[in-house]
């Protein structure tokens, strides 16, 4: 097989292909490097690589450990920040097979370092290779939906970055799964799942990779007539170069920095905080179980308020995002202290689908703002704010309940400051949200001037 | 092959794994209620 099949050129679709046959092939790159989220589950075994029963001396610690999401989540941003021209340029197929390569290939370099207990090779093989695994697969197949989709284009990305979320609920189980298998007396099976995952992870990628397809020029879905340009949704493209200059891409990126950070810190903190909040009525079993059904509302979020935005308006969909999160970040410290378990469930289930929501809905949200031409690479430059959050987000959550407590705060009430502040880093989104307007014309990008 | 086949494919190879994942999740979840 020659390697122009890879090219863009060979995967551009006859008139008879069905473009139902493209969310699939998003959706098998979007459920694998979804694992990311499901990561944790191998973080208390990779501290007992020694000990087997127990951490022993020498044994990695889960500080350590931590790092290795971090880095990960770190090189997501850089690489789709620093590969999204070339994603733009050389088509899904391409993209797809570099991210399988990446994403496998991370997982077995970190199965060596997880054998030869090198942890600088786990950072290098799952949190480099992997990580930017994550952010080449991570834009190509939502650029691609989006240019079969453009009388639908916030269900599309819903679609794909829905997948995200439920690679997590795959791998999790999966991964417990394969490491009881290979579990020995002397093995915590770590290394070989992590090779099983790799290659599974790799064969299931470039699957997607052989049934992706982008449009041709000019294709149009039956019956589709382009919306005239309204206010916020332009038909003129603003090039990457010129869009990461814009006010509006600065006000987006704050508007998913705080989105996130407000969201990933309290996924990050889930299991203890309801635990803690509700002393003595949530077993650890249960907390797992509410962890669980976040990762549910954070999934079906994806979906469900990405495809809404395409009726009630990117902008508006924020709005809601952020004011009725604001609200029930405020409501959920009263919520806990009048003891209502089921309150605090729905508040945080609620609050997750619109942390979910918020990065299915960015790329609808910047090809209505800055035209669909080179939105693969905008997208990319603003997955920055994901990285940026991921890491802040956490820590944080964990600051300000350490220095709560550290200061006298019982640990059931040393979260309540923390989602104070939470409301009013949404309270912030929401006014970068108010302040995202048209982009200049002087900013479109002109084909015919480009080209003289 | 024909594009219908195609499309019941691709669907069952993304929906079963991940029918699988949300099971579980739900199994998991519903221990917060027991």
């Amino acid at each position: 097989m020659s390697l122009s099949f890879l090219d863009r050129q060979s995967t551009v679709a006859d008139a008879t292909f069905n473009r139902w046959l493209v969310p699939p092939a998003a959706l098998c790159i979007h459920l694998c490097i979804g694992e990311v989220y499901a990561f944790s589950v191998f973080n208390l075994p990779l501290t007992k690589l020694i000990g087997i029963a127990k951490p022993a001396p020498g044994d990695w610690t889960l500080a350590d450990v931590g790092w290795i999401f971090s880095v990960a989540i770190l090189f997501l941003g850089l690489a789709s920040a620093v590969t999204g021209s070339w994603l733009d340029r050389a088509g899904p197929r391409k993209a797809m097979v570099a991210a399988a390569l990446f994403f496998g290939g991370g997982f077995i370099v970190a199965s060596f370092g997880i054998s030869l207990h090198n942890l600088p090779l786990v950072f290098l093989g799952y949190g480099v290779l992997g990580g930017c695994g994550l952010g080449i697969g991570y834009i190509s197949p939502v650029r691609t939906l989006m240019s079969w989709f453009p009388d639908r284009p916030g269900m599309a990305t819903g679609m794909a970055i829905m997948g995200f979320g439920g690679g997590a609920m795959i791998a999790s189980p999966l991964s417990v799964l394969l490491m009881h298998h290979f579990a020995s007396a002397t093995d915590l099976g770590v290394a070989p799942a992590f090779v099983t995952l790799g290659l599974g992870y790799m064969v299931f990628m470039l699957l997607g990779a052989t049934i992706v397809r982008v449009p041709a020029p000019g294709w149009r879905p039956a019956g589709y007539v382009p919306a005239a340009a309204a206010r916020l949704i332009s038909d003129k493209d603003v090039t990457v170069s010129t869009a990461v200059r814009t006010p509006q891409f600065f006000l987006l990126w704050a508007v998913l920095f705080l989105n996130v950070t407000a969201g990933i810190g309290v996924l990050s903190q889930a299991s203890p905080m309801i635990q803690e909040m509700f002393k003595g009525q949530v077993t650890p079993l249960a907390a797992a179980g509410f962890v669980g059904l976040l990762s549910l509302f954070n999934m079906g979020g994806r979906f469900l308020w990405a495809s809404t935005s395409d009726f009630i308006g990117r902008k508006n969909t924020y709005f809601v995002f952020f004011l009725l999160g604001l609200v029930l970040y405020a409501s959920v410290p009263s919520i806990a202290h009048l003891g209502s378990i089921g309150g605090f469930v729905i508040c945080y289930g609620i609050i997750l689908s619109m942390y979910g929501g918020g990065f299915a809905t960015i790329p609808a949200y910047l090809k209505d703002l800055f035209g669909t031409a080179y939105v693969g690479a905008i997208h990319g430059r603003l997955l920055t704010a994901w990285s940026a959050a991921g890491v802040l987000g956490p820590v944080l959550v964990d600051y300000i309940r350490q220095y709560q407590i550290g200061h006298g705060v019982a640990k059931a009430d040393a979260y309540s400051v923390t989602m104070y502040i939470m409301a009013g880093l949404l309270l912030l989104g929401a006014i970068c949200n108010a302040l995202v307007g048209p982009v200049s014309s002087h900013f479109h990008h002109h084909a015919a001037a480009a080209a003289e | 092959m024909p594009n219908n086949l195609k499309l019941l494919l691709s669907w069952a190879l993304v929906a079963v794994p991940l029918t699988w994942g949300v099971y579980h999740t739900v199994l998991n979840a519903s221990k917060l209620f027991s």
